[in-house]
């Protein structure tokens, strides 16, 4: 029977939970790094015992941990992220023009083939790899380079690159989100990047159709499908059916469509989920229910999944890299609360239990499916 | 030899327990002792100070002897007695976050 191995990057460390394939009981490892912000924690699909994870603090900047024994021990590695050349400017929450300034790391994408390939996404916003299982990292500056750079801002939580998604039908291709530019795509590698923002619309910029500016939250795509495209944006839900080149929004009946994750069914690729949060300025679920709602037709008609989830006095948030979907036959939906809850459910959503309910603010789930 | 105590989370980043100590050829400075130091425990590059500026993070301060030396030239030589290994060097995280 397969095993699943969660990995949950939250405010204090990391934690590995881990069951086998009913999913019913849960090993639970950690804190690994206490006291450090873990941002984000994800396997290689090529090599399930290669974790790479991002660790921060504001004392002492970044780290990079590398695991070859699938999380019981780590190494740290390069934390060297420099942008490449002169790094330039981007637009300050005034609107003036600020110098690119190195942060943190948010997001850790496995190359699909070679473990040691990473895609890093970083605050200030830009996109750094590493061929040697994370030694030493090298911006991919074409995207900075791309010449919208002066006119991207940051989003309430800073100006990251938060969303990185591998084409797995070519390898030449990448989709990239930034809060707040929007998506990007690459055909070369990371070579040359442009932006595929056509059919966007947000209020809260000068020129709602704006070339660049938009508060994407977050992307999502199926393996067998991958030139179609899923957006949670700051608000509504998108769609694109045609790698990016033009968006069509799919919220339909849901109660907001303000929130951060999206993701596809393992095996359906018309099914996703999103959590709909009340609004940008109020960030917890309406009426104080923790909902999950799922679309069947991907898009537009949208149910409420609500069984083991708190129906009364529920003021967690659900973040964009906090929620992921397991590959077993009946696919397993995950995702973590800034309240210190892990929830999952074994049945593609129609009933929830926490695997966990008392960890540090939960920043980031990834799920691996083990032979 | 200098010894050089470090905050709690540097340790188990370096993996080291209590004081670390450098061996520094030439004159004792923050630069020549963090460069030794870096030398010893990769793992701390770019944890103390920048990786290409070299210049202190922010939320580190170094003291010793009690005096307060984040702002000194990082070519100024360390007190005597943190030369001679009698007193350490204290890097301390500021009191900030939660």
């Amino acid at each position: 029977m397969s095993n699943v191995r969660v990995l949950a990057g939250t405010r204090k460390g990391a934690f590995v939970l881990t069951s086998d394939g009913k999913r019913k009981k849960w090993d639970v490892s950690g804190p690994h790094f206490a006291g450090w912000e873990i941002s984000h924690v994800k396997g290689s699909p090529a090599d399930p015992n290669r974790l790479y994870a991002s660790q921060s603090s504001g004392w002492f900047g970044q780290q990079i941990q590398r695991s070859n024994d699938g999380g019981k021990t780590w190494e740290p590695v390069g934390n060297k992220f420099v942008y490449d050349g002169v790094p330039g400017t981007h637009q300050w929450y005034d609107g003036t023009p600020h110098p690119w300034e190195f942060k943190r790391v948010w997001h850790l994408e496995p190359s699909l083939t070679d473990p040691d390939t990473a895609y890093a996404g970083v605050e200030d916003a830009a996109i750094f790899r590493t061929t040697d299982g994370g030694q030493t990292w090298e911006e991919l500056a074409g995207l900075r380079g791309h010449g919208s750079g002066p006119r991207w801002q940051p989003g309430a939580g800073g100006m990251c690159l938060h969303t990185i998604l591998l084409d797995p039908a070519n390898a030449g291709r990448m989709y990239i989100a930034i809060s707040a530019a929007g998506a990007f795509r690459t055909d070369d590698c990371g070579q040359t990047w442009r932006p595929i923002n056509q059919g966007l619309r947000s209020q809260y910029i000068p020129d709602p159709n704006a070339e660049v500016g938009h508060c994407v939250h977050r992307i999502a795509m199926h393996r067998s499908r991958p030139n179609v495209l899923f957006m949670q944006k700051h608000w509504d839900v998108m769609r694109s059916d045609d790698g990016g080149e033009s968006w069509r929004e799919v919220s339909g009946n849901l109660p907001t469509d303000f929130g951060f994750p999206i993701d596809v069914h393992a095996h359906e690729p018309e099914t996703i989920y999103v959590v709909p949060i009340k609004s940008d300025s109020e960030h917890f679920p309406p009426e104080g229910k923790l909902r999950v709602y799922r679309s069947r037709t991907g898009g537009n008609e949208w149910e409420p999944l609500t069984r083991g989830l708190p129906q009364s006095d529920c003021y967690v948030n659900v973040l964009r890299d906090a929620m992921a979907v397991d590959s077993l036959d009946e696919c397993g939906v995950y995702f973590g609360t800034t309240g210190g809850q892990v929830y999952a459910s074994a049945d593609a959503g129609d009933s929830w239990a926490p695997i966990v309910r008392d960890l540090p603010a939960v920043l980031s789930v990834e799920v691996q499916t083990l032979p | 030899m200098i010894r050089i105590e470090l905050p709690a989370h540097l340790r188990t980043l370096a993996r080291v327990e209590g004081a670390v100590q450098v061996e520094v050829e030439g004159p004792v400075t923050q630069r020549s002792v963090l460069d030794a130091l870096e030398a010893r425990h990769p793992a701390l590059r770019g944890t103390i100070r920048d990786h290409v500026t070299g210049q202190r993070r922010p939320y580190v301060r170094f003291f010793a002897c009690e005096q307060d030396l984040s702002h000194e030239s990082p070519d100024t030589p360390l007190p005597e007695a943190v030369a001679r290994g009698a007193e350490p060097l204290l890097v301390v995280g500021a009191i900030a976050g939660g």
